[in-house]
């Protein structure tokens, strides 16, 4: 694979969209491998019973998926050197499983420090899950 | 609000270490649908310049989450976890955390505001080796939804 080069990024380019799946045994995995079991990314009863519309996915899973497909543009992880996002609304999953919709624009590219920004957009149901999602990578 | 205002600019003594490996890593990895292989080849991990596998861009929430509970779990902050909702999240990593790394957190509470009824708490946890180099900056803001 390889990191991104300099060259390889200029403003305006486009990442996706890609459509992810998620389903509740990924938020069970999720739950395990994050140490957060809060039963409402898990049980629908639970969920249901504190208002929500069904199980949720953790705000953490959605910007790790999203996480995963900036770091498929950097080539290498390692690269994605700053990330930050506001969690606006929740992602629902129901039994059937649900999806998130993730593109990205690079918004800046310093070549100088050879780093980029990237602006993602998550919706899930045509709903904005996720607010100012930024990424910055170290370009090769 | 409940929350305690003057909770604002305290910090907390390191907590950890939390020791990470591959197989969290791998764990971690495939749990958000990350196929880069650097999370779980030392072979390829290496081939990046790296010492050994490396954790994904979030999961340094996961060391973050263990030392806030310093904060949560501290009854004089006056947080209801139960009604506790994620805002914002960012890293900003120094350097990547990887398989082998006992990590160390230390938490600060950045500030304590009101906002439409609801309480918002923002963290900030340095998470770094033993040795004292830096991982990685996490910044959290938590809501606490007001009482009916």
């Amino acid at each position: 694979m390889g990191a991104r080069t300099l060259a390889e990024a200029a403003v305006g380019d486009t990442i996706g969209p890609r459509t992810l799946t998620v389903t509740r045994e990924a938020l069970v995995a999720y739950a395990a491998a994050s140490g957060d079991q809060n039963p409402i990314h898990q049980d629908e009863a639970f969920a249901r019973s504190v208002g929500l519309p069904d199980v949720i996915a953790h705000g953490m899973w959605t910007m790790g998926a999203v996480g995963s497909v900036v770091e498929e543009w950097a080539g290498d992880g390692g690269r994605v050197i700053e990330f930050g996002t506001r969690f606006t609304k929740p992602v629902v999953v129901p039994s059937s499983g649900g999806e998130v919709e993730v593109s990205g624009v690079v918004k800046t590219v310093d070549e100088d420090t050879r780093r980029a920004s990237v602006e993602l957009t998550a919706t899930s149901e045509g709903v904005k899950v996720l607010g100012r999602c930024i990424a910055v990578v170290q370009l090769d | 609000m409940a929350v305690n205002a003057e909770f604002a600019g305290r910090s907390y003594p390191p907590s950890g270490p939390y020791a990470v490996d591959a197989a969290m890593l791998a764990a971690f990895a495939a749990a958000v649908g990350s196929k880069d292989p650097v999370h779980t080849s030392p072979d390829a991990a290496r081939a990046a310049g790296y010492r050994d596998v490396i954790a994904p861009p979030t999961f340094a929430v996961t060391l973050a989450q263990q030392c806030d509970r310093q904060l949560v779990e501290d009854p004089e902050a006056g947080i209801d976890f139960s009604r506790v909702v994620h805002g914002e999240q960012r890293f900003v990593h120094h350097r990547p955390i990887t398989a082998g790394d006992a990590v160390l957190g230390t938490l600060t509470v950045d500030s304590v505001r009101e906002a439409g009824g609801h309480a918002m708490v923002t963290t900030r946890t340095e998470l770094a080796t033993q040795d004292g180099e830096a991982l990685c900056t996490s910044t959290s803001t938590i809501v606490i939804r007001g009482g009916e």
